[in-house]
C-alpha cells in the first residue's frame, strides 16, 4: 500500500510517497509523476522519508521520465531517502543516473545552483 | 529450518509475501539493509511469476518455501505450475536502453542476480512444475541464541 500526493508549489512540485511502492502499487507513483512532469512547476522533488520499500517496478517508473524531464529542462530531485531505499538504487546504479540528497534543504539548493 | 506459504496470482498479494519473508527474517541476526534486499529478491521473482507466467490469473497459485541453514545461508524455492521462465537465460538489458523507450519494467531480475549468490531454474522435476532457487550464503543465526 502506498499514498502519494502531489503539491503544487511556485518553484517546485512536492511528490510526498508515504508506504510501499511495488508492482501493484507503482500506478500512484507513475499517476503523481505524470501529474508533476505535466505541470508548469518547473522542477520536481520526492520527499522519500515515508517510502518504506521500492521495487523494480518503482525504480522503473523513476527511470522512465529522467529523459522527458531532461527534455522539458525540469529538475527531479530525490531527498530523505532511509539507507535501505537508497541502496536498492545503487544496485543498479541508479544513484549516479537520479539526484538524490539527504534533506529537503539541499534538495532546494540544487534548484538554485 | 523450513518454512513454506503459498498464494494467489494476485499482485495486491505481494505484499503477504514481503511480510511473511519479513517475519521470518526477524528472528535472524541479520542488518536492515540485508533483510531488505532479500525480501526484494523474492518480491521480484513472484512478480515476474504472476504478471509474466500467470498473467495475475487468481485461480493459480505460487508456493514459496524458505531454507535457512544456520551459520550458512537461505534458500528461496519458489514453485508454480505452467510455462517456466528460464533465469539462467535471461541477459540483462542495458539501462540507458530501458531510459530511452521510457520502459518502465525490465530491471526486477537485474536486483535478483545482483542481489542473490545463487540463481537455479528447474523445470523438469515434474512436467510443467517449476522450481526457481534463490541462494545466499549469509551467516544467519537465531536471535535467541545471543
Amino acid at each position: 500500500m502506498v499514498k502519494v500526493s502531489v503539491d503544487l508549489l511556485d518553484n517546485y512540485c512536492l511528490i510526498q510517497v508515504d508506504g510501499e511502492v511495488d508492482a501493484s502499487s507503482s500506478i500512484h507513483l507513475d499517476e503523481a509523476m505524470q501529474k508533476a512532469v505535466d505541470a508548469s512547476c518547473p522542477n520536481v522533488l520526492v520527499d522519500c522519508s515515508k517510502l518504506n520499500y521500492i521495487s523494480s517496478a518503482g525504480l522503473g517508473v523513476f527511470m522512465s521520465y529522467i529523459q522527458e524531464m531532461e527534455a522539458k529542462e525540469k529538475k527531479l530531485i530525490l531527498f530523505n531517502m532511509s539507507e535501505k531505499v537508497y541502496k536498492v538504487f545503487e544496485i543498479l546504479g541508479l544513484h549516479q543516473l537520479l539526484s538524490i540528497v539527504d534533506t529537503e534543504q539541499e534538495a532546494k539548493k540544487e534548484l538554485v545552483g | 529450518m523450513t518454512y513454506s506459504f503459498k498464494v494467489p496470482c494476485c499482485k495486491d498479494r505481494l505484499q503477504s509475501i514481503r511480510d511473511f519473508v519479513n517475519n521470518i527474517l526477524s528472528s535472524y541476526n541479520l542488518s536492515d539493509v540485508d533483510a531488505h534486499q532479500l525480501v526484494l529478491a523474492v518480491d521480484e521473482v513472484c512478480a515476474n511469476l504472476m504478471i509474466h507466467s500467470h498473467h495475475c490469473n487468481p485461480s493459480e497459485n505460487i508456493e514459496l518455501k524458505i531454507r535457512v541453514e544456520h551459520g550458512r545461508g537461505i534458500t528461496f524455492e519458489i514453485r508454480d505450475e505452467g510455462n517456466g521462465f528460464n533465469f539462467c537465460e535471461y541477459r540483462e538489458p542495458d539501462l540507458n536502453e530501458i531510459i530511452g523507450t521510457k520502459r518502465k519494467g525490465g530491471v526486477g531480475l537485474m536486483l535478483v542476480r545482483r542481489i542473490m549468490d545463487k540463481i537455479e531454474y528447474d523445470c523438469c522435476a515434474k512436467k510443467h512444475h517449476n522450481i526457481y532457487r534463490l541462494r545466499k550464503s549469509l551467516n544467519f543465526t537465531p536471535k535467541d541464541n545471543l
